[in-house]
C-alpha cells in the first residue's frame, strides 16, 4: 500500500474522527475541572474546618492514587452499587475529579501568595467575607495560577488518551487501532504525537495571549527583572 | 458639649497577643467634626486600637459605640458599621488589580449596592476631591505612594462614613509625598470629618488636632489639645517622646 494513501485516506481520518472525542472529552471536563478547582482551593483556604478538611483530604486522595486506578474505579466498579455510567461519562468524571484536585493545588498556592492586606482592605469597607474572596482575592490570585492551570490543562490533553482504556475511542485509541489493523505502528503513534502536539502548541500560544490580555499594567516585571 | 454630639464612644479596651498586653483598658469619646492625633511609640498598642474600633481585631474586653448603637458584639452588622467606620491603611493596601476609579467603585457597587452609573459618578467625585480624578483609570502600580494613599483616602470617602480611621497614613512616604498627603487629610479635618489619626507627624498633630491621645504601655498616658501638651509643664511623658525622636534625628 501506498504510503500516501494509507496517510491520508486511512491514518489522518481515523485521527479526526479520534481528535473529535477527545476534545470532546476536554470540553466536558475543562470548564468543571476548573470550577471545582477553584471551590476546592478556596474551600480549604477560607472554609470552616470541616470543609476545609475535606478538601484536603479530596486532593490527597487524588494526588495519591494513578488516574487510571480512578477510571476504573469509576467504570467497573461502580455498577456493582448500581451507578452504570457511559464510558464517556465515566471519563469526564475521572478527568474532572483529577483535574479539579491538581488545579485546587495551583490556585491555593495563588490564594496564599495574596497579601493579607487586601482581605483587611475589603472587610473594612464593609465587605463580606465572600464578597472579599469573588471580588478581591480571586481575581488576582486567579491571574497568579495561570501558568499552573495551563500547565494542567495540558496534562489533562494528554491524559484524556488514559479514555482508551475505558473504551472511548478517542486520539490516541483511534491510532491504536489503525496501527493494529495495519501494523503501521511508529507510522500512526508518531502521526498521534503530532497531533498532541499541535494541540500542546495551540494551547501555549493561547494561554500567552491570554496572560498579556488580563496582566494588570504596571506589574508584569518579567522583563527588567529577567536581566538583572 | 451634650451627648448627641458624641459620634463614637470607645470604652475600656483590652486586648492581649499571647502574653503580651497591648491595649490595657483605654478608653475616649469621639465629638462629630474632631480629629484626635494617637501618638505615642511603636508597640503601644496604637494600630491596634484603630483595628478594634471597626472589629479588624476582636478586642478582649470593652466596648466600641457608633452613634449609640454597639459596634461590639454585633455579629454580622459589623458590615454595615465597617461601612460608616472608614479605614486608610499605613501600606494603603489598594486592591491591585483594579484602576484607582474600580478601586472606589467596588464597595459601592457590592456593599452599598449602587447602579453602575451612580457608583462612578460618586468615585469620580471622590477622586476629585483628592486631586486623583485625573488618574482614574491607572492602576496601583503606576501610582505613586502618595498617590495612591490619596486614592484610599478616596476609597474610604466614597461609603460617607462616620469617621476614618488613619493608621500611620504617611509611614510608607517620603517627605515630599507625605505633604500631599497631610493636605488631604488637612483639607478633611477643615470640612468638618472625624478622623482619629495614628500618626508621628507632629506638625500636623498640632495644627490638625482637637486632642492628642499620647500612648505608651497600652494605656492613654497623656490627653489634652497639643498646645497644652506640649507647652504646661504639668505633663513631660509626650515632650520626653518628642526629644527623643528629634534628638534621633539630629544624629
Amino acid at each position: 500500500m501506498d504510503q500516501a494513501v494509507f496517510l491520508f485516506e486511512i491514518l489522518l481520518p481515523a485521527l479526526m474522527q479520534g481528535l473529535v472525542v477527545t476534545l470532546q472529552l476536554i470540553a466536558c471536563s475543562a470548564p468543571f475541572g476548573l470550577a471545582f478547582g477553584i471551590a476546592v482551593a478556596v474551600g480549604r483556604q477560607y472554609g470552616h474546618p470541616v470543609i476545609s478538611w475535606l478538601c484536603k483530604t479530596f486532593v490527597f486522595l487524588i494526588k495519591g492514587t494513578p488516574l487510571l486506578l480512578l477510571l476504573f474505579i469509576l467504570y467497573f466498579g461502580l455498577p456493582s452499587i448500581g451507578i452504570t455510567l457511559t464510558a464517556f461519562a465515566a471519563s469526564v468524571l475521572g478527568f474532572i475529579l483529577c483535574n479539579s484536585a491538581y488545579n485546587a493545588e495551583y490556585i491555593r498556592g495563588a490564594l496564599i501568595s495574596i497579601k493579607d492586606g487586601q482581605m483587611v482592605a475589603a472587610r473594612s469597607l464593609g465587605m463580606t467575607r465572600w464578597q472579599a474572596i469573588k471580588s478581591v482575592i480571586l481575581p488576582q490570585a486567579l491571574r497568579r495560577a495561570i501558568p499552573g492551570l495551563s500547565n494542567e490543562f495540558i496534562y489533562l490533553i494528554k491524559y484524556s488518551s488514559l479514555a482508551y482504556m475505558l473504551t472511548v475511542i478517542e486520539l490516541a485509541g483511534a491510532g491504536k487501532q489503525v496501527a493494529t489493523k495495519y501494523f503501521l505502528y511508529t507510522e500512526s503513534f508518531a502521526a498521534v504525537g503530532v497531533v498532541y502536539l499541535v494541540l500542546v502548541s495551540i494551547t501555549t500560544v493561547a494561554v500567552s495571549i491570554l496572560e498579556k490580555r488580563v496582566a494588570v499594567p504596571g506589574t508584569v516585571r518579567a522583563t527588567p527583572s529577567a536581566q538583572l | 458639649m451634650n451627648d448627641n454630639d458624641i459620634v463614637l464612644k470607645v470604652e475600656e479596651i483590652y486586648k492581649s497577643f499571647g502574653d503580651t498586653e497591648v491595649l490595657r483598658g483605654v478608653s475616649f469619646d469621639v465629638r462629630r467634626g474632631e480629629t484626635k492625633v494617637f501618638i505615642g511609640p511603636s508597640g503601644t498598642g496604637k494600630s491596634t486600637l484603630l483595628r478594634c474600633i471597626n472589629q479588624l481585631t476582636i478586642p478582649d474586653r470593652g466596648r466600641v459605640w457608633l452613634d449609640g448603637e454597639e459596634v461590639t458584639n454585633s455579629g454580622a452588622r459589623i458590615n454595615y458599621f465597617r461601612q460608616k467606620i472608614g479605614m486608610v491603611f499605613q501600606n494603603f493596601f489598594l486592591f491591585d488589580h483594579l484602576t484607582a476609579l474600580k478601586n472606589v467603585e467596588l464597595a459601592l457597587l457590592k456593599v452599598k449596592g449602587m447602579g453602575k452609573a451612580e457608583a462612578r459618578e460618586k468615585a469620580l467625585t471622590e477622586l476629585r476631591q483628592v486631586g486623583m480624578e485625573d488618574w482614574a483609570d491607572h492602576y496601583p502600580a503606576e501610582l505613586s505612594g502618595g498617590q495612591a494613599q490619596r486614592v484610599s483616602i478616596a476609597r474610604a470617602l466614597a461609603m460617607d462614613p462616620d469617621v476614618i480611621l488613619f493608621d500611620e497614613p504617611t509611614s510608607a512616604l517620603d517627605p515630599e509625598l507625605t505633604r500631599e498627603v497631610l493636605e488631604v487629610m488637612k483639607k478633611l479635618a477643615r470640612n468638618g470629618m472625624t478622623m482619629l489619626v495614628v500618626t508621628h507627624e507632629m506638625g500636623f498633630a498640632c495644627s490638625v488636632a482637637n486632642e492628642v491621645l499620647f500612648m505608651e504601655n497600652g494605656v492613654v498616658a497623656e490627653q489634652g489639645p497639643p498646645d497644652l501638651l506640649l507647652n504646661d509643664p504639668r505633663f513631660t511623658r509626650m515632650k520626653d517622646f518628642i526629644g527623643r525622636i528629634d534628638s534621633r534625628m539630629d544624629d
